[in-house]
């Protein structure tokens, strides 16, 4: 699955995709295969949260493995993607799609500069490869 | 094959146990409290016996075969042990008697603190914690007293190696202390100066693994204790892997300040599937006063007619209370025998044995897997599972093999410093024979890794089950075959 | 003895290794630190380990020596003969943790069944493998309500009725966590009602704790109290005496939230207070956050059905500093216990033995309560523990009938200085109406001395 060329990405691997001033939050494909089959996840914010960059917004569990999911950016939570506590598979299927976790107003939109492109993305998850 | 369960094997009707008729009156329960439905299985003794015998013949178990899991100590159990924790005079006694009536049993256990804290170089030692982990948590609480007492509330950072056992962090992380992880360096070592770099005045303490879960001493320890003790924490040592210095070398002389034991790895207390465990600390003299209550204690010294009274006394800053009653007693005889049986000559020679043993298998195997650090270990090493020539066989793949081959698997996995760890631990208990048949079969199964991988991807092939689908489990997730009957 | 290796075969393996002597395999070791004189006893035989530990036994009065009327929280069961026949089994005795299911479908399938039958008899949808015992349990529900909140609700209430030593224990866990508030188990007049524990329950309350039967043996209707305390979105956790469940409606009938328990009455010897067992058990809904272990029922990749050990993405081994609690074994031989004791008695029995506990602690208490000086406190329904008040201190009195080879009952003066002078008695199914009438008899006798 490529990255899609108008999201950013953080080294944790997130992905963050912008509309006006409300980015939305998820994970890559790359982070969800690391993981393997998920299990079970949970918000850790609801609406109206306050957070800072690398407060962590969600936790994902496979069978193997734990992550949080942190913030790349700092802002306000305006919607959590509720369905996803359920369809947790979503985040295996379409990371990049269905499986959006947050949905953020920015507080600095200036940290996005600080964020990957895909195609520097791309390189750095072929580099962990290696 | 598939045992039912127990409920499945239910018929109405059946029971086990045959009580006596009731010799008082009839009281009735009021009708409010008195409970309908009772939906427990109805079986016979017979049914029993058949159903849990036919389920332990699915286990693998030291009695049947090597154990060799890395930081388990899996080693032998004697069954005098099992004896001398039934007899009636510790098995049939309540906790809360009168401690006239129960001298025998606090002779025990002030003989017990006193030995472990003889065998471990330290001042003071409490019996209650009930396994590692909680004995983790009581140091981890004791450190905290510790500063609070001497009024330094900056100390807010506890400093854990990266190859730690995880019980550590999360002790820490429990108690409310920010954890902080230090490198391992080229020779499996606490890298000082990373070590260095974080030990301010806000560190509370260090909890060190000695030798740690590469198996390795660590060569630093008095440096390590120095550079901890200079910043003003206090270092804790992970007792798990006790078994290697037993009458060789004591904690409590290298400066480490408290530590928690392990009666069911190194005191040879049966595993049991899981538990009971036994986690009693010792520490140092400037932490005693902290130790959580009671401890056992002398009331009134004893004289060449009498023996002392024992009782229990309260630390004068105890962290208080950390479990009902005195901690797992009949795991503190099964303890105490063993200890008398080895006596003041001859603990070492666990220590030395199962340091032997661990070096002897790494040697006989080390040309053929990868050892994550070429040095003399202690007693057990870590070996990754992996070739460049067999891309798709991974450790898990060799550890399933291995039942095939009749052999328990090694802890896989963990440290999680080395990729495709296998972790192996042997124990004295094993002898050169059993020894020399794991090797074979771990040499043999690299063979097959390069020649036949499929033979390993789909292992084990001869036990009661196969691979199990673990991602079913923790999806569907059924964990009761019995399911309740929702109050409308 | 335990160490094969002869002298020989240690020469050799040392040889392998490239080594002369075994003093080499610790060069790591500082030097100065080396094979310290111990000072310990010298070595002894098997049979005298054994003579040695049999005199240490001796020097006990064990409750075959004594007629036990002590509970408290440990309570005196007769345990079938079938449930050591099992335990002692190596297979289960001395096998680890199943963390390779192809070879420990036997703990792992026990457990399914230890998690089963705990279910059934509390009446909640899910139990866990087990923790340490009931007191560390009850640490650990606080722990889960304090997670459920995330910190944000930092109100613990505890029924003055709960274990003593479960209270003291909560209060050790949480010593570090300055913003916790832990309440309700002060001194009050009279015998706490459940209203009085209600005055406190608010929205920042994040778990409300009772005991069922509770310490002083009572059995309350907790009906009404649990919708209060739901109502502000607090949790409700119930430390309980299974073996009462046997006789009495389960918690899930006033809608408990958390049951945590001593499972020692459930086929586990006194062994001077331990190893026993944690039961603890919830509804679905804190399911995942449930400490310890849980194992599961899934198929293999032949499609037959197994059990595995299941959410361990939520443990300490994996998450480390995040991980919510940092427990990492469950009583395993001692939940097999209580599984093969549940199972041997199972519906009949558990019902039968729970009707006996029931019926002589009441004759008990009517015998009792006829002795001049001698006050059988009314406290309303109660299993197998009741109250009574003593004409002289209750220590006073105990020393006495212990001359009588009486383990009299528990001195509450010690915990609840408003109970002075009362004894809290358990008569179970191991008291016959001769052990009673006996007690009943020397009470009088060593009153009037």
């Amino acid at each position: 699955m490529s990255n899609p060329s108008n999201f950013k990405f953080a080294k944790t691997d997130e992905w963050v995709s912008l509309e006006g001033n409300v980015a939305t939050i998820g994970v890559s494909d790359y982070a969800q295969s690391q993981l393997s089959d998920i299990v079970y996840l949970e918000f850790l914010v609801e609406p109206g949260d306050e957070f800072t960059t690398g407060d962590s917004l969600v936790t994902l569990e496979s069978v193997k493995a734990a992550a949080d999911v942190s913030s790349p950016v700092s802002g306000k939570v305006l919607e959590i993607n509720e369905a996803l506590t359920d369809d947790f598979e979503a985040v295996n299927a379409d990371p990049f799609g269905r499986a959006w976790m947050v949905k953020v107003e920015l507080s600095d939109p200036s940290e996005l500069d600080s964020l990957m492109t895909a195609d520097a993305y791309t390189t750095y998850c072929e580099e962990r490869d290696h | 094959m598939t045992e039912p369960t127990i409920f499945e094997i239910s018929s109405p009707g059946r029971t086990g146990v045959k009580f006596q008729a009731s010799d008082v009156p009839q009281f009735d329960v009021p009708k409010e409290f008195l409970r309908e439905q009772l939906p427990m299985p109805e079986v016979s003794e017979i049914d029993v016996i058949r159903h849990f015998t036919r389920l332990s013949q699915l286990n693998y178990c030291i009695d049947t075969g090597f154990y060799p899991l890395g930081s388990c100590t899996m080693k032998f159990n004697p069954r005098i042990n099992e004896v001398t924790a039934r007899l009636a005079g510790f098995g049939k006694v309540h906790p809360l008697q009168p401690v006239e009536t129960v001298q025998g049993s606090l002779a025990l256990m002030y003989d017990l603190q006193n030995w472990l804290g003889e065998i471990s170089g330290f001042s003071g030692v409490t019996l209650q914690p009930a396994a590692g982990a909680h004995g983790e948590y009581v140091g981890v609480m004791i450190i905290r007293a510790y500063h609070k007492d001497r009024k330094d509330s900056k100390r807010t950072k506890m400093i854990i190696p990266d190859s730690a056992h995880g019980t550590n962090p999360a002790s820490s992380a429990m108690s409310g202390f920010d954890v902080v992880a230090v490198a391992t360096d080229n020779n499996g070592n606490v890298d000082l100066d990373s070590l260095r770099a974080v030990c301010d005045d806000t560190v509370a303490g260090l909890m060190l693994t000695n030798p740690n879960t590469l198996g390795l001493f660590e060569q630093n320890v008095i440096e390590v204790v120095k550079i901890v003790h200079e910043a003003g924490g206090l270092v804790y040592g992970d007792g798990a892997n006790l078994n290697a210095l037993l009458g060789v070398v004591r904690p409590g002389d290298l400066g480490i300040d408290l530590m928690h034991f392990n009666l069911h790895k190194t005191f040879s207390t049966p595993h049991g599937g899981g538990g009971p465990g036994s986690g009693p600390v010792g520490v140092a003299a400037h932490l005693v006063d902290f130790l959580p209550c009671p401890i056992v204690g002398i009331l009134e010294e004893g004289s060449e007619d009498y023996p002392p009274l024992y009782g229990f006394v309260e630390p004068a800053k105890s962290i208080g209370r950390i479990k009902a009653f005195f901690g797992h007693f009949g795991m503190m005889v099964r303890a105490y025998t063993y200890i008398s049986m080895y006596g003041k000559e001859g603990l070492k020679n666990i220590a030395e044995g199962s340091v032997l043993n661990a070096n002897y298998l790494m040697t006989l195997l080390k040309d053929t897997y990868k050892l994550a650090y070429d040095r003399l270990c202690m007693h057990e090493f870590v070996l990754e599972g992996h070739w460049p020539d067999a891309p798709e066989v991974h450790a898990l793949d060799i550890a399933k093999r291995l039942m095939d081959y009749n052999f328990h698997p090694p802890t896989n996995y963990f440290p999680l410093i080395v990729p495709e760890a296998l972790m192996i631990e042997p124990t004295e208990t094993e002898s050169k024979q059993t020894l020399d048949l794991f090797a074979d079969a771990m040499l043999k199964i690299a063979e097959e890794a390069k020649t036949q991988p499929e033979l390993l991807k789909s292992a084990p092939h001869n036990t009661p089950i196969g691979r199990l689908d673990e991602v079913k489990a923790a999806k569907d997730l059924v964990l009761c075959c019995w399911i309740p009957e929702k109050n409308s | 003895m335990f160490i094969p290796n002869t002298e020989a075969e240690r020469d050799e393996m040392l040889q392998k290794i490239g080594l002369s002597r075994i003093e080499d395999l610790f060069s790591d070791v500082p030097k100065e630190f080396r094979y310290p004189d111990l000072n310990l006893p010298e070595a002894v035989s098997e049979m005298e380990a054994l003579q040695n530990l049999k005199d240490l036994a001796i020097a006990n009065d064990s409750t075959d020596d004594l007629i036990c009327f002590l509970g408290a929280g440990a309570y005196n069961h007769y345990i079938p003969a079938s449930v050591d026949a099992i335990i002692s089994r190596g297979e289960f005795l001395t096998a680890y943790t199943p963390y390779q299911p192809e070879v420990s479908q036997g703990t792992l399938q026990s457990i399914f069944e230890y998690q089963s039958l705990v279910a059934a008899l509390t009446g909640m949808d899910v139990s866990n493998a087990s923790h340490y015992d009931g007191a560390t349990a009850a640490a650990e529900a606080c722990v889960l309500a304090y997670h459920h909140f995330r910190g944000k609700r930092t109100k613990f209430i505890l029924s003055r009725y709960l274990h003593p030593h479960y209270r003291e224990t909560i209060k050790t866990y949480f010593q570090g966590y300055e913003k916790i508030q832990i309440t309700g188990d002060d001194a009050v007049e009279g015998f706490q009602a459940s209203e009085d524990l209600l005055k406190l329950v608010d929205t920042n309350t994040a778990i409300v704790y009772v005991q069922y039967p509770d310490f002083l043996g009572r059995i309350h209707d907790f009906k009404a109290f649990a919708e209060q305390v739901h109502a502000v979105g607090a949790i409700l956790a119930v430390s309980v005496n299974p073996l009462a469940l046997g006789l009495i409606k389960p918690p899930s009938e006033f809608d408990a939230d958390i049951v945590t328990g001593e499972g020692q009455p459930l086929g586990i010897p006194l062994s001077y207070g331990g190893p026993y067992l944690g039961l603890f058990a919830t509804k679905n809904q804190f399911m995942r956050k449930l400490a310890g272990r849980l194992v599961g029922e899934t198929v293999d990749n032949k499609g037959n059905k197994g059990y595995v050990l299941t959410l361990t993405a939520r443990e300490q081994h994996i998450r480390r500093e995040k991980a919510t609690s940092n427990i990492c074994s469950n009583q395993g031989l001692i939940a097999l216990t209580s599984t093969v004791y549940m199972s041997l008695l199972g519906k009949q029995g558990l019902r039968q033995v729970a009707k006996l506990n029931y019926d002589k602690a009441h004759y008990a208490a009517d015998q009792i309560s006829k002795l001049k000086g001698f006050e059988v406190l009314d406290l309303g329904a109660f299993f197998n523990e009741f109250v009574v008040r003593t004409p002289k201190p209750v220590s006073e009195l105990n020393s006495l009938l212990l001359d009588y080879d009486i383990l009299g009952g528990y001195d509450l003066s010690k915990d609840y200085p408003e109970l002075e002078n009362c004894m809290l008695l358990a008569v179970t199914e191991m008291n016959t109406k001769d052990d009673i009438d006996y007690l009943v008899e020397i009470l009088q006798e060593v009153s009037n001395d």
